[in-house]
């Protein structure tokens, strides 16, 4: 029997073990991983990998809408887990896929969001060599969980870690804020509205390798994902024990975000990004770096927006454009839009 | 975007915030206080205090809906949210707010209660709709701008023939509030909180109009100033209060023409007199029994009327002991004057209401100004 992508379902059978399950990952996730490693078919990837340091990571993607603007859950799966590879300054290289599908889930929507994988991983030039499926019923899922773990080399000389902050370095970030989360915010069933807002999830290794290769001493990088800028910040203040100073002028943020942001009463600081990244250097190399990721094309955006201090109690604050000061601080929970 | 921009441009603030210093003569001091929790959010977010001379200050009034409800009503709306069929729907920022017990609607979310966030009272009645074995009931909270939508959404339920939906009100009244801070012995005879000057806010105004605070200017001898949310506009109202007081006059200025007339919205107030009627007084927190501050839903409309429809017993919850949200409501306080802000009570573990909604002057001192301690 073949898989009828047009109007088939995940059943509970595609999860069993038996012929059913063999049929979907081998039309499904075999046609579109396609790679010698994976191409094995065994229960592990087995690799050599050059001597140094190695980086590994894992994360789990449960985002609803499964499908938004400029992305899906399956290209999100990989460019998650390149960037946070990537952010160790290290070279991906491997990823897993486990696939956790709620029965019912239709058929298209899973090669579908197979497809955008694939696709993610080739633009990377990391390869899926491993992965494993699971079917939940029907109300135990939402629609599908991927969780993917990834492994990659780090380059002799690259260590940034959130620790290495020190006063005087600069802050940069590699573009505009908050284009992911509007841009989900957006298709949410209970809020729809309308931007012309792309989310930013995109893999950043790209840049990455550039900024290491002319300015090896990086000190911080980390994605501002969940919780956005703001939460990125504070987490390294207290990692560094430091205090930090952003200047609000400097902080490219699309107009359309900041309106959306606005009418929902949200702060574009605490809205996730996936496919921008934070860079803190010292001071006398940040306009060097600046010019690195200017000149490269995930990083057109980038700009200094502001310095790490010395503050014993780890504040983030900002100069508004507005001339006042405020302390950039990390949501509290969910974000609950305001009423009036 | 323009139209945001215009509005927080830092050159015009720079020229108005000059303006303030040069005005504001030196050896008088200035208190104004901001009604709505609107201001706050805009004087905390961008940093309006840094732009003032040291002898204009502000107080942090009581105008977040969220804040001013007492324990006991948040109580009555997780009461609700547990009764079998129901689905209690409600905005955003109530969903967090603590009950007595430490229970908030999330909470009661996490155990179980359907309990639906909502942006809109339309968005109550589709839940109705979609739902026609289920009971909706729409937690009502807000000031006269939030009104006449909860009146229009009881409408559309009763033209539609919609049998399971109801709305438990906890709709309140901006002048009667800013009547009873005025007439605490505190303001009033101890002249302990100095309050030299209102801004009011606008977007209330846009539904009731300006004319509702003649009454204070004539009565308290103070001046006020209806004013939009955003920075400049803020900073222009002050400007303007500091110069009524200079020149000793108390009128009601309008500093929002943009929106705001004398009269407000005719259609708006005639749909909420025709929905609700005043109750006889109700229990804000941190100001107590305010009389005729709230509405309640009027009698031929009492199918719609959740506390009509189901017994909400009254809870009477009592405020923690050293939680001082009822003087800074009143502005008698700071939030960095109660010994629990940024220790025990903080936006994770709220302790009282002004550090839940982002609206509450705790939490927007909380996350925006916490730096300010240090100097
Ligand atoms: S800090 Fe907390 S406990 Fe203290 S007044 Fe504010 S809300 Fe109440």
């Amino acid at each position: 029997m073949k898989l009828d992508l047009e109007h088939g379902v995940v059943e509970m059978a595609h999860g069993g073990g038996g012929r059913a399950m063999a049929k979907l990952i081998e039309t499904i996730f075999l046609g579109n991983f396609d790679n010698p490693l994976l191409a094995q078919h065994n229960d592990q990837a087995c690799f050599s990998m050059q001597a140094g340091r190695v980086a590994m990571t894992t994360d789990s993607y449960v985002i609803q809408p499964l499908f938004f603007p400029g992305g899906d859950i399956g290209s999100l799966a990989v460019h998650g887990t390149v960037n946070d590879l990537a952010m160790s300054g290290a070279v991906p290289l491997y990823l897993s896929a486990g696939f956790i599908l709620e029965e019912g889930l239709p058929l298209g929507d899973l090669a579908q969001i197979a497809r955008s994988m694939a696709a993610a991983a080739r633009e990377a030039g990391v390869f899926i060599v491993t992965g494993d499926t699971k079917v939940v019923e029907k109300g135990k899922g939402d629609g599908v969980f991927i969780n993917t773990a990834g492994i990659g080399v780090i380059p002799d000389g690259v260590a940034p870690s959130g620790e290495r902050a020190r006063p005087g370095d600069a802050i940069l970030v590699s573009g505009t804020l908050g284009d992911h989360g509007v841009a989900v915010m957006s298709k949410r069933e209970n809020l729809a509205f309308e931007v012309d807002i792309l989310s930013d999830a995109q893999a950043l290794n790209g840049l990455v390798a550039a900024m290491v290769a002319k300015v090896p001493d990086i000190h911080v990088l980390r994605d501002p994902t969940r919780g956005g800028l703001a939460a990125t910040l504070n987490e390294i203040a207290r990692q560094a024990k430091v205090g930090m100073e952003l200047d609000e002028r400097a902080i490219p943020i699309k107009g359309a975000v900041r309106a959306a942001c606005e009418f929902l009463g949200l702060d574009p600081l605490n809205v996730a990004n996936e496919g921008k990244l934070v860079a803190i250097c010292a001071g006398d190399q940040a306009e060097r770096l600046l010019a690195v990721m200017r000149a490269h094309p995930k990083g057109a955006d980038s700009a200094i927006i502001g310095r790490v201090t010395q503050d014993a109690d780890c504040f983030v604050t900002l100069k508004t454009a507005f001339g006042g000061t405020r302390m950039v601080d990390w949501l509290t929970g969910e974000q609950l839009p305001r009423i009036c | 975007m323009k139209y945001i921009d215009e509005y927080r441009d830092g050159d015009l603030a720079k020229g108005l915030a000059s303006a303030i210093a040069r005005e504001a003569k030196p050896d008088c001091r200035y208190h104004f206080m901001e009604f709505c929790g609107g201001h706050t959010h805009a004087i905390f977010r961008y940093g309006i205090q840094d732009l003032l001379p040291s002898n204009v200050r502000m107080i942090h009034g009581p105008g977040c809906p969220v804040c001013v409800l007492p324990m006991g009503r948040i109580d009555g709306a997780i009461h609700l949210a547990k009764q079998p069929g129901v689905i209690l729907a409600s905005y955003g920022d109530m969903l967090r707010v603590p009950g007595g017990g430490r229970e908030s609607l999330l909470k009661a979310k996490a155990l179980g209660a359907d309990v639906r966030m909502i942006y809109s009272p339309s968005d109550a009645v589709a839940l109705a709709k979609a739902h026609p074995d289920r009971e909706v009931v729409f937690f009502a909270i807000g000031f006269e701008t939030t009104t006449p939508p909860t009146a229009l959404a009881i409408r559309q339920a009763h033209r539609e023939g919609l049998s399971n939906f109801s709305v438990y009100c906890n709709h309140v009244l901006t002048p009667s509030a800013i009547s009873s801070i005025l007439e605490a012995p505190s303001v009033r005879d101890l002249g302990t909180v100095p309050l030299d000057g209102f801004i009011g806010p606008a977007h209330v105004s846009t539904v009731i109009g300006s004319q509702p605070y003649d009454y204070f200017a004539e009565e308290y001898r103070r001046p006020v100033v209806i004013a939009g949310f955003e920075p400049l506009d803020v900073l222009q109202a002050i400007l303007m209060l500091i110069r009524q007081v200079n020149e000793g006059r108390f009128e009601v200025e309008n500093e929002f023409t943009r929106a705001v007339t004398k009269e407000g919205n005719m259609k708006a107030k005639t749909l909420v007199a025709e929905t609700f009627e005043m109750k006889r007084s109700f229990e804000w927190r941190g100001l107590g029994l305010v009389p005729y501050s709230a509405l309640a839903i009027k009698r031929q409309w009492a199918q719609f009327d959740a506390e009509a429809r189901f017994i909400v017993p009254e809870f009477k919850t009592e405020d923690h002991k050293a939680c001082a949200c009822g003087a800074i409501l009143r502005g008698l306080k700071t939030p960095a004057d109660c010994s629990l802000f940024a220790t025990a009570c903080t936006p994770e573990h709220p302790i009282g209401s002004c550090m839940v909604s982002a609206e509450g002057a705790c939490a927007a001192y909380y996350t925006y100004g916490r730096q300010r301690r240090k100097s």
